[in-house]
């Protein structure tokens, strides 16, 4: 007894004597920790901030009032025009002729088609249309806003600085002596950006929108998850569950990990070769880019999904075969429904990547200048990361601004989805 | 496991009647392959078709001009594109490549020429160069500066030890990687006429134009010439940042950034619309596209589609095409070639 409490007070004395240091090493570890955390969290709003501050200008756009007095001759059709007659009109005379009477002092032909560029020739488009759908309208005078030209635009979002030398920007002088008139006439507004949302694909930024690549992007995946999702399923169960482990199956597992490492333009080049050489699928259709995309995240989901076929514990299996389950009621009523959140996750990860992708899609034709918008897996179309790439490498100014605007619509569409996966974890997890 | 196989069996077999159906029932849009940098002309026309007439959108795929004429040659049908731009004539390999596959009648159309210009951020004194200076400055091997018909591996670290009017700084130029088509241009143009102006590597030229073809092709490789990718929007932006640097890039992009950049004069002459046009900027090349004559009256639009591109109010001397930085031919080639699209003149031979 009397020896052993001088000891005790030893050990308490050196475990005292270290506390202080094994304190500061949790400390350190735990800031390391914090730092890690920080850092990423430092890029990620660095990364949002860029994009957004370069982006937000692009949701509004400056629209110009026209009041555009629709004369026949001018448009070149008769008093009573059939439909075909009225499609061929020639309503860029009439935008022109509107701005003439705006500014009836304009009389020099360069100067002319100056003023002629301050609106966006989508105006004349609209005016097609809004004539055809109420032929009534030729001989009165029509009043509506019209997108301005993307050099107007930059200007009035002051991404063109006034006060540099005229050699030096797009618009002359008096060109911005004419937009300021409309300005100080109230013709001139910003307004919220529809074209962005409901346009497919155009050389003038101010036409230009994202909805065919939003389309195209939908068709993609669409494709993809009906083909990977039951397919990966069905490897994941049929390797998890029922192969017999030999040299084979092995050979299957190693194979499949090195697929999920393969970069992604090499499945661009076997679905040029297969789809499009072989069996003669059309090319830049979604179909294609989905069967592509199928390829590259099927690895991804049936590893994801043979993970979470093993955690399920045995004693579940082992409880449904005891009352008398076969081995597929087993599966399919006990089993899958416990792995579903790890199944999802993983599907929900392979999509998310699909989405972002670019390389494989440049075989196989996806990389294109596409206006309609798709109507199906077979029409031409382009998904949205390659929007943002052929927007990047277009030269006008306005282009600048929306290729931010696209990412953020990207950014978007995979935050929804990760929010799907996780409320979609969330209402099927159960914990043991 | 029973219940899993015929849904994977489904989409398969789906997949094969589909691509049958899809071979058989052909394509209403026209499909326009090739140069990224006839690209941003086609593409407006493209667009403008499709808005104005009753024929879909033709699809316009960047692919580069060889990418272009790879898929194009491949044969006749509605799986092969009808058009392919390119940023330079057709190789006689190339049509030697259609011919096998089929593809005997090609229509070629010149619609105008592109300019390469160099320039640097406006936050520094434009560098006015000459094509030797630019020779001297970006081959791997030039002339020993001790005289002499030898080479030596380039000594140059500043554009003053180039030509001694130049200013004193670092040699740095961004410009195109080898994949692209204005890197072969601009090596053709800039190099090679820089190249061309020392009398013994010109003389080189009938005795060994592989020797010759290689001295004034080659690009330094010692970080001087920096490949910044193919996209010049990123050039432009790291021009911006370092006002040592020069940038290679095509002239529409000089054309809306005049507020950041300023371009090099070349010889003297300023790449501006004009100088460009009468050929007095040494830096130009021509652009076309090329038709295959077999598709125009399988898909519907093609004609339409000629017009329109080869119509004054597109490729003329105030067409829409010329505000996108397009440089266009004097009249009586205009009128030449929409005469040959009109009549489908093919191409013979190329000479």
């Amino acid at each position: 007894m009397s020896a052993g409490l001088p000891r005790k007070k030893d050990t308490i004395e050196i475990v005292r004597r270290g506390l202080k240091k094994r304190h500061a090493a949790a400390r350190r570890f735990k800031f390391t920790g914090v730092a890690a955390v920080g850092m990423s969290l430092f890029f990620l709003s660095l990364l949002f901030v860029s994009i957004f501050s370069k982006g937000y200008s692009a949701f509004r756009q400056t629209y110009v009032h026209l009041d555009v007095s629709i004369d026949p001759e001018i448009l070149g059709v008769g008093a009573h025009p059939d439909m075909n007659a009225l499609a061929n009109g020639d309503y860029g005379g009439l935008r022109k002729a509107a701005l003439r009477t705006m500014f009836p002092e304009v009389k020099k032909r360069r100067e002319k088609r100056a003023l002629y560029q301050l609106v966006s020739s989508g105006a004349d488009y609209q005016l097609r249309d809004a004539v055809m759908a109420d032929p009534a309208l030729i001989g009165t005078t029509l009043s509506l806003w019209v997108p301005a030209d993307d050099d107007v635009d930059m200007l009035i979002k002051g991404h063109i600085r006034r006060e540099l030398p005229e050699d030096d920007r797009r618009l002359k002088d008096y060109q911005i002596a004419w937009i300021d008139r409309l300005v100080a006439a109230g013709r001139i507004e910003n307004r919220f950006n529809t074209i962005l949302f409901t346009a497919g694909d155009s050389r003038d930024p101010e036409q230009a929108g994202i909805l065919g690549a939003l389309v195209g992007s939908l068709f993609t995946m669409l494709v993809t998850l009906s083909l990977s999702f039951p397919i990966g399923i069905a490897a994941a169960i049929y390797l998890e569950e029922f192969a017999p482990r030999n040299r084979w199956s092995d050979f299957i597992e190693v194979n499949i990990n090195n697929l999920a490492a393969v970069p992604s333009i090499v499945f661009g080049l076997l679905g040029l070769v297969i789809f499009l050489t072989y069996f003669d699928l059309p090319r830049s259709a979604p179909l294609v880019g989905g069967l592509v995309l199928t390829l590259m995240t099927l690895p991804t989901i049936i590893i994801a999904s043979r993970a979470a076929l093993a955690s399920v514990p045995p004693s579940i299996r082992e409880a449904a075969l005891g009352i008398g389950a076969s081995p597929m009621q087993t599966l399919l009523f006990h089993v899958l429904p416990l792995a579903l959140p790890g199944v999802l996750t993983g599907t929900i990860i392979g999509m998310a990547r699909a989405l972002g992708e670019t390389a494989p899609l440049l075989m196989i034709g996806m990389v294109a200048f596409i206006v309609d918008i798709p109507t199906g897996i077979f029409d031409p179309s382009t998904v949205l990361p390659v929007q943002i790439y052929l927007w990047a490498d277009s030269p006008e100014r306005g282009f600048v601004e929306r290729t931010s605007a696209a990412i953020m619509v990207l950014l978007i569409f995979l935050i929804v989805m990760n929010a799907l996966a996780v409320i979609l974890r969330k209402s099927f997890e159960r914990r043991w | 496991m029973n219940k899993k196989a015929p849904g994977v069996l489904a989409p398969a077999l789906a997949l094969l009647i589909a691509g049958n159906a899809f071979a058989q029932s052909g394509r209403d849009y026209i499909n326009i392959v090739g140069s990224s940098t006839v690209y941003p002309f086609a593409t407006v026309v493209a667009e403008k078709f499709g808005k104005s007439t009753k024929f879909k959108t033709p699809k316009v795929e960047a692919t580069g001009s060889g990418g272009g004429f790879k898929l194009f040659c491949a044969g006749v049908g509605m799986q092969h594109p009808d058009v392919s731009n390119s940023s330079r004539r057709i190789k006689q390999s190339e049509v030697d490549q259609c011919k096998k596959n089929g593809v005997d009648e090609i229509i070629e159309v010149k619609i105008g020429y592109d300019g390469i210009a160099i320039a640097n951020s406006k936050k520094s004194k434009p560098v006015p160069l000459n094509l030797k200076d630019i020779f001297l400055a970006l081959a791997k091997e030039v002339p020993n500066p001790k005289g002499g018909e030898t080479l030596t591996e380039n000594p140059y670290k500043t554009w003053k030890d180039v030509n001694p009017k130049l200013p004193d700084q670092p040699i740095e130029v961004l410009g195109p990687p080898p994949t692209s088509g204005t890197r072969d241009a601009f090596a053709e143009l800039a190099m090679e006429g820089g190249c061309k102006t020392i009398g013994w590597i010109k003389a080189l030229k009938k005795k060994d134009k592989k020797q010759y073809k290689k001295i004034c092709h080659t690009v330094r490789e010692d970080g001087a010439y920096i490949e910044a990718g193919e996209n010049d929007n990123l050039i432009v932006q790291k021009l911006e940042a370092n006002p040592n640097a020069l940038g290679i890039f095509g002239f529409s992009f000089l054309d809306q950034n005049g507020d950041k950049v300023q371009a090099s004069p070349i010889n003297g002459v300023n790449p501006e619309f004009d100088s460009i046009a009468d050929g007095q900027y040494p830096i130009s090349r021509p652009l076309y596209f090329y038709l295959k004559k077999a598709h125009v009256k399988v898909i519907p639009g093609i004609k339409a589609f000629m017009a329109e591109f080869t119509s004054e109010k597109a490729w003329g001397d105030e067409g829409y095409l010329t505000d996108r930085g397009l440089i266009p031919m004097p009249k009586k080639e205009r009128m030449r070639f929409q005469n040959d699209v009109k009549m489908l003149k093919a191409l013979k031979d190329l000479s």
